[in-house]
């Protein structure tokens, strides 16, 4: 069991003239387990904050995290975290990029070589295991990101715009990998992104987040199976029901 | 009082003067926190830091703006632009003519570019390198450093550590001339020139150029080679 629980949770910045910018505000949601979650909402409500409060980069002004009922309380090798830039270390071989987190936790090498090997070969990239990181392609490299995160076996994958710099191409056949790494590894997934489409084609729920201070402004679930088909109707119908909702929420303010 | 607490209460004294003229300069003079935060401001900064919990692997960002950025700077400010080569006197005066007193002139000039690159480079670290290694289980701020700040920094601290061999050639040449030693090339090169042998001179200039050159070239290629294969494909 890995769901997480968010109580109340609230995030304020302070300014400089010793005022506070109130990022987020009485967000409360309850992830499953094996749940894929989409974060949505208009650019400045704070979604990126709330996926970094999870992974422990930030602290919450006020209410709490749980992940399995245990409070977050800093960054945790449990909650596996791919930015949204590139973040592998260009000093290490994809297979020692990898493998990192196994090393911090002082996994002899064979085994932790081994391990790391596991994920290269599921994210299809074994034959680049000896490249480093500038040999490779963007849509690599968060392939590469994603391994290593996976490879620590985290109860959660918190992922911040993993996709949001690579072209529309290469995005679509990342989301379909991603979901079969998914279907696989059985990981509860927090998921950032600014594409409705991209929320629409992966979620098993879309969080709608309100623009400043954010807060939970609709849970929208989507019972439909996957691979989806983003020509549907019914597709096209619940991405115009988010983006009206993201849109007057946007306007009212 | 002993010799050794007198020296340790003037060093606190010191201390105490330079953050109550920083107070005041921050306070009176500047008087806007956003461009110089007074000493209150940034020990209540700490404060709130220390209680949020995640100070851990803030540490090590504290310990480079509050002990090197702050405390060291200054004294480092004031050293730095003293051209290396105004240290010849001292060198002469403490070591005499001998091979130390090159060593002590190339040292001071090899230094501060080698401080300050190493300096940079490690406050240039990208912000999501150290947020990876702390969502990947860099729990010590030993760790942090150890696997990641000065991986990364390393390519920044090697392009410093060529510029100082530049500037340490250039001294030990100038501090040859200057007397520092009865032999060397840079004394065998103003020797030369009074002795009016210009053809002299200039196979002396030659062979520094030379020897600099190869010197550099072997460095470079070690780190290139040895390093930096991760480095090879960006712009360097």
């Amino acid at each position: 069991m890995s769901g997480v629980t968010i109580r109340d949770l609230g995030k304020a910045f302070p300014k400089e003239d010793s005022t506070v910018t109130q990022a987020l505000e009485g967000v409360n949601l309850e992830i499953g387990d094996t749940e894929f979650i989409c974060l949505v909402g208009p650019s400045g409500c704070g979604k990126t904050t709330l996926l970094r409060i999870i992974a422990g980069l930030e602290t919450a002004t006020t209410g709490s995290v749980t992940v399995d009922g245990r409070a977050v309380i800093g960054p945790d090798p449990k909650r596996g975290m791919v930015f949204q830039e590139y973040s592998l270390f260009p000093w290490r071989r994809v297979i020692d990029n990898v493998a990192f987190g196994l090393e911090m936790k002082g996994i002899a090498k064979e085994e932790r070589r081994r391990t790391a090997d596991r994920y290269i070969e599921m994210v299809g990239l074994s034959q680049f295991r000896d490249a480093y990181p500038y040999e490779l392609s963007g849509g690599m490299r968060q392939r590469v990101a994603i391994a290593r995160a996976l490879a620590n076996d985290p109860d959660v994958l918190l992922m911040d715009e993993p996709f949001g710099a690579l072209d529309a191409q290469t995005r679509n056949r990342m989301q379909k990998e991603l979901l079969s790494l998914w279907e696989q590894t059985k990981k509860t997934i927090v998921f950032v992104t600014h594409s409705v489409d991209e929320a629409v084609y992966l979620a098993n729920r879309i969080v709608v987040l309100s623009p400043r201070p954010g807060s939970v402004q609709e849970v929208i679930a989507i019972p439909w199976p996957h691979p989806r088909d983003r020509t549907s109707a019914e597709f096209a119908e619940v991405r115009r029901r988010v983006l009206r909702m993201i849109d007057e929420t946007e306007n009212s303010q | 009082m002993n010799r050794q607490t007198q020296k340790r209460l003037l060093g606190v004294a010191a201390l105490v003067i330079a953050a109550a003229i920083w107070q005041i300069i921050a306070e009176y003079v500047v008087g806007r926190s956003f461009i110089l935060p007074s000493v209150t401001d940034v020990a209540s900064a700490f404060v709130t830091l220390l209680e949020s919990g995640t100070l851990v692997a803030d540490i090590v960002v504290s310990l480079e703006h509050f002990g090197i950025g702050l405390l060291l700077d200054p004294i480092i400010e004031i050293l730095r632009p003293i051209p290396p080569l105004a240290w010849i006197p001292f060198a002469i005066i403490w070591f005499g003519l001998t091979t130390q007193a090159a060593g002590f002139v190339i040292f001071v000039g090899a230094f501060f570019p080698i401080l300050t690159a190493t300096y940079t480079a490690f406050r240039s670290v990208p912000k999501v390198f150290v947020e990876a290694g702390k969502v990947l289980g860099c729990d010590t701020s030993f760790e942090l450093i150890r696997y990641v700040a000065l991986p990364a920094a390393i390519p920044a601290i090697a392009s410093g550590i060529r510029i100082a061999m530049g500037v340490g050639w250039m001294c030990l040449v100038a501090a040859e001339m200057f007397g520092v030693s009865r032999s060397g090339l840079g004394y065998q090169l103003w020797h030369n020139y009074y002795l009016h042998q210009m053809p002299n001179v200039v196979v002396y200039m030659l062979i520094l150029g030379l020897a600099g050159l190869i010197i550099d070239r072997i460095f470079r290629n070690y780190v290139d080679g040895q390093l930096l294969r991760w480095h090879a494909g960006e712009v360097a």
